[in-house]
């Protein structure tokens, strides 16, 4: 067998937090490099995997496969075009945040390292995972950390939003382990592959779609189930806002590619006029509300929904660009709420108000803080030359091509986006410069400009040069498809 | 003569009760000395039980008396399970100045009682055990006699126990009645689901065990008597005699009644499932920890009863395997219990926790892994204990006793959660005594990381326990 890379992927960031439980010093500034030294290392590691992966084979790859639970489930991990992308995303953003604790963390640095390290290897576990049981596993050992994160460092209201935050996925995730055992008790395994040659039988997709459904639900989140992520957002401090926007969301439009799709073509099938009602609900409904949002990181937060509705709705086109632009409107949200979130940050730790009333006319004391929210702001809604509109418009084109109304309703959701998006823009940042503390305020530091810098390139460059991404999963996404219609052509008649 | 080289071990800790007596009769100011001998008693017997081999599958007087995996391997826990409850309590003993040789002797006695029970193949022989195993814990219950609490709730414990123990009896003598025997494997021969008087004798036995073993809805001798007692004792009612209830309720339903399995399936769903969503709604209001873990062992009583509704051996292994990570979680939460002292006071109530994580950060941390883990959230142990239970109810197709369970976990998460908050994320009190005995602090940090490393090695214990085959 060869070097196991993506275990020591996920690995790697454990051993850091490993190493830091053994430091006695809360807020040594050791704790923070070697925090950011293994997540560097974990980040180029990936990068390394980005060039070792072919992109030509629809197989999964560097697949490694061991005995776990004797005779019953065996660890197996492995990455396909669609997964790369995902853990690049994740050992990017990481990285980031933690350069951002200089400002934010004031207490408990260590230990806000650890959750953040731990937390980056139970991320990267599960867009590695090809086993159901290691996958869900994964998926549910994220909420210890983030847990903490939100109620220990959080805001005013943190222990609400983490409790609320922590119940609701668990609500959602139980079903999903009932789902899980049952597919073992159905086919005999978990494994992933050998579950997409073997099929499951349609009598049972139905009910095993609705089981992942509420869970990935509850994590996407599509409405009405959404409530937890506001609450979160606003009270978890930024690294924490990031994580969970960036990363955790995409965990479950990842599932939805991945095993609902995957595993259960015919139910999905049938289920795709819910999925459309939910998501076109989660946009049109969600930016109505963002419009009305006083405070800047709930109306980021409700934007997130919103997003996340046109990832959905993509993922259920079924078609080429509607999976394609899902899994490219994901990425773009990473950056790209991930950057609003720091940008939020950056104000609120020299102000300490979250509230757009505060604000206004910072264009004339912070000019570089101005340009680099103009280009988030932009991206976010979808303006042509950033990720976003790539996204976007590969969404559409798939529910064009699905079903007509469904494209022009999601399209008026485009519209509000630019609205809610650059209404909060000009409040902020032009205007009268009202609030007279405003005037002492300092433009971006170092770290600062880094962070947002190196979130800015990404999306200008995909935004100019997508084919890059697209390589990498085109035939990953092309695979899925095929596999599906297969699916779909060979029980229809049974069905029928 | 033969068959007392197999019950070695129950010959040995009952001699060593009597020299233990003697000795500390005798000798003047021997508790120290009668606590050691005791641990170093339990080990032995472990030992002498290990010795025995945990393959053996053999009947003793005339089929009265049974050593199986079962019996082995639950022996061990049990002891093992006593040997740490002596070990950590004694400067809790020492300062509530109930250090006695009463205390270790009447551990042991209890221990027997459980011994013989859960050997037991025979109605008469399951009795006597478990007359022998309350009355010790009868008294042990009220053993710190100069406080109103524990000695209330050794009464309330020995009235509500004695009802049970009756009800029990006139399950048993039901039985004897219409099959004509005592003896569990002569019961299943002739027993028939046609006989509605034998479904009585079941009923009532079996209402009798979940008394023993605090199933709803008979628990309300549990938080009173948890609450009550020394904290080390609550510590030994919380583990030990669980294992011996369990034990039994396996031996009962699947030696004699294993036929009419139809018959008492329901009543063990029913009890399961009142157990885990009583144990996880009646555990959110409680302020005192001993009370709330109460309601939680409740709630866990819950989750392995279920293992033991499917009628597989897959079930009962699974159940098994609860049983025991559900002992390490325990003993890591009582240990950090004892830890919380100050000038030589020790608090038991939730707040008394608060912000315990700026001074205490290990402390704090191994009771953040054991609680996650008794939540049931992956990767800890308690997820895997959950996780074997619900592979074997849903490879029946229970559908509704499975998504009934894992909707209390969520529940039971809750005021789970609480504790944490309290510890994580609340105003910092004073400080507790950090001079703690090297037993609890051992006690303490290999529960946790066991509990913690367990998914590296999750299929270790589920081979010791395959085991156990009892269809």
């Amino acid at each position: 067998m060869d070097f196991p890379i993506l275990s020591s992927l996920i690995l790697l960031p454990s051993i850091g937090a490993l190493f830091l439980l053994f430091s006695k010093d809360q807020s040594s500034n050791t704790g923070k490099y070697v925090a950011l030294f293994t997540s560097y290392v974990n980040f180029l590691i990936s990068i390394y995997l980005w060039f070792l992966f072919d992109p030509n084979s629809s197989n999964f790859q560097f697949v490694e496969d061991r005995e776990w639970l004797k005779g019953f489930i065996n660890y197996k991990v492995g990455i396909d075009g669609i997964s790369i992308l995902f853990i690049i995303l994740t050992t990017f953003v990481t990285p980031l945040c933690i350069i951002s604790v200089n400002n934010t963390i004031k207490n408990r640095l260590r230990d806000f390292l650890i959750a953040i390290l731990v937390m980056e290897s139970f991320m990267l576990g599960v867009f590695c995972s090809l086993d159901l049981v290691i996958f869900y596993l994964f998926f549910e050992a994220g909420l210890i950390p983030m847990f903490l994160i939100i109620g220990i460092w959080g805001g005013a209201r943190r222990v609400y939003s983490a409790f609320k935050f922590f119940l609701y996925t668990l609500l959602g995730s139980v079903l999903m382990l009932v789902a899980i055992i049952s597919i073992y008790w159905i086919t005999g395994t978990t494994d992933v592959i050998k579950l997409y040659e073997i099929g499951i039988d349609y009598k049972y997709q139905n009910l095993l779609w609705l089981a992942f459904f509420s869970s990935f639900a509850v994590k996407t989140p599509m409405w009405p189930v959404h409530t937890w992520l506001p609450d979160a957002h606003v009270e978890a401090p930024t690294a924490g806002s990031v994580l969970l926007a960036a990363i955790l969301l995409k965990m479950a439009g990842y599932g939805f590619i991945r095993f609902s799709l995957g595993l259960f073509p015919l139910a999905s099938e049938t289920f795709t006029p819910l999925v459309y009602i939910l998501s076109l609900i989660a946009i049109i409904y969600t930016s109505l509300v963002a419009l009305m949002q006083e405070d800047m990181k709930k109306l980021i937060a409700y934007s997130s929904v919103a997003h996340m509705g046109f990832v959905t709705l993509g993922i259920f086109t079924i078609t080429q660009q509607g999976i394609e632009g899902s899994i490219i409107q994901m990425l773009s949200h990473g950056f790209v709420a991930a950057a609003l979130f720091f940008c939020v940050g950056v104000v609120y730790d020299r102000m300490h108000s979250r509230l757009i009333a505060t604000y206004g006319g910072l264009v004339s004391v912070m000019p570089k803080y101005a340009i680099l929210l103009m280009v988030f702001t932009l991206a976010a809604i979808g303006l042509p030359g950033t990720t976003g509109f790539i996204g976007e418009f590969l969404i559409l084109i798939g529910a064009f091509k699905d079903n007509f109304l469904v494209a022009v309703i999601a399209s008026l959701g485009v519209i509000l986006g630019a609205a809610y998006m650059l209404w909060l823009y000009r409040r902020v940042v032009f205007g009268e410069l009202v609030n007279n503390n405003l005037l002492k305020i300092k433009d971006l530091d170092n770290s600062e400009k880094f962070i947002l810098w190196s979130l800015a390139i990404p999306i200008l460059f995909f935004g100019f040069y997508p084919e890059l991404l697209n390589n990498t999963i085109e035939i990953s996404v092309n695979d899925l498809i095929e596999n599906y219609n297969f699916n779909l052509n060979m029980y229809t008649p049974e069905v029928k | 003569m033969n068959n007392l080289n197999y019950i070695l071990p129950e010959i040995f800790i009952s001699l060593s009760i009597m020299f233990l007596l003697i000795l500390g009769v005798f000798k003047k100011k021997s508790s120290n000395l009668v606590h050691y001998f005791s641990i170093g008693f339990l080990l032995i017997t472990g030992i002498l039980i290990f010795n025995n081999s945990l393959d053996l599958n053999i009947t003793l007087f005339r089929g009265s008396y049974i050593i199986d995996s079962l019996s082995s391997y639950m022996k061990i826990l049990t002891i093992l399970g006593g040997a740490i409850v002596l070990s950590i309590s004694r400067k809790y003993l020492k300062l509530f100045k109930i250090f006695l040789i009463e205390y270790p002797i009447l551990i042991l006695c209890s221990i027997l009682g459980m011994m013989v029970m859960i050997s037991s193949n025979d109605l008469i022989v399951f009795y006597v055990g478990l007359e022998l195993q309350s009355l010790a814990l009868y008294v042990l219950a009220s053993f710190n006699r100069d406080q109103l609490k524990s000695s209330e709730s050794g009464l309330k414990y020995f009235v509500l126990s004695a009802l049970s123990s009756g009800l029990l009896l006139y399950g048993c003598s039901l039985i004897y009645g219409f099959s004509g025997s005592t003896n569990f494997n002569l019961i299943s021969q002739s027993i028939n689901s046609d006989n509605h008087f034998l479904t009585f004798g079941i009923v009532f036995i079996l209402v009798g065990l979940a008394f023993k073993i605090s199933a709803v809805p008979f628990h309300m001798w549990a938080p009173d008597v948890y609450e009550g007692s020394p904290t080390s004792v609550t510590l030994f009612f919380a583990i030990v005699p669980k294992v011996a209830a369990l034990t039994i309720f396996i031996r009962f339903l699947y030696v004699p009644f294993i036929n009419v399995i139809d018959q008492w399936q329901t009543i063990i769903v029913f009890l399961s499932i009142a157990s885990m969503i009583f144990g996880a709604v009646a555990a959110i209001g409680q302020k005192n920890l001993k009370r709330l873990i109460a309601y939680s062992s409740i709630g866990h009583i819950g989750y392995s009863l279920a293992g033991l509704a499917p009628g597989t051996n897959d079930g009962i292994q699974s159940s098994i395997v609860y049983i025991s990570i559900y002992i390490v979680m325990n003993f890591g939460l009582f240990s950090c219990l004892l830890m919380m002292k100050r000038n030589d006071k020790y608090f038991e109530t939730i707040d008394d926790l608060s912000g315990l994580s700026k001074h205490h950060p290990v402390l704090s941390l191994s009771m953040l892994i054991i609680l996650f883990s008794l939540a049931g959230i992956p990767p800890l142990a308690g997820f895997f204990a959950k996780f074997y239970i619900f592979k074997s109810v849903i490879e029946e197709s229970m559908y509704f006793l499975a998504i009934v369970g894992l909707l209390s976990t969520v529940i039971a998460a809750f005021y789970y959660l609480k504790i944490i908050k309290v510890i994580y994320f609340d105003e910092e009190k004073e400080k507790y005594d950090t001079d703690h005995s090297l037993w609890l602090k051992i006690s303490l940090t290999s529960s946790t990381l066991l509990i913690l490393l367990y998914f590296i090695f999750p299929s270790k214990l589920v081979e010791i326990v395959s085991r156990i085959n009892i269809i």
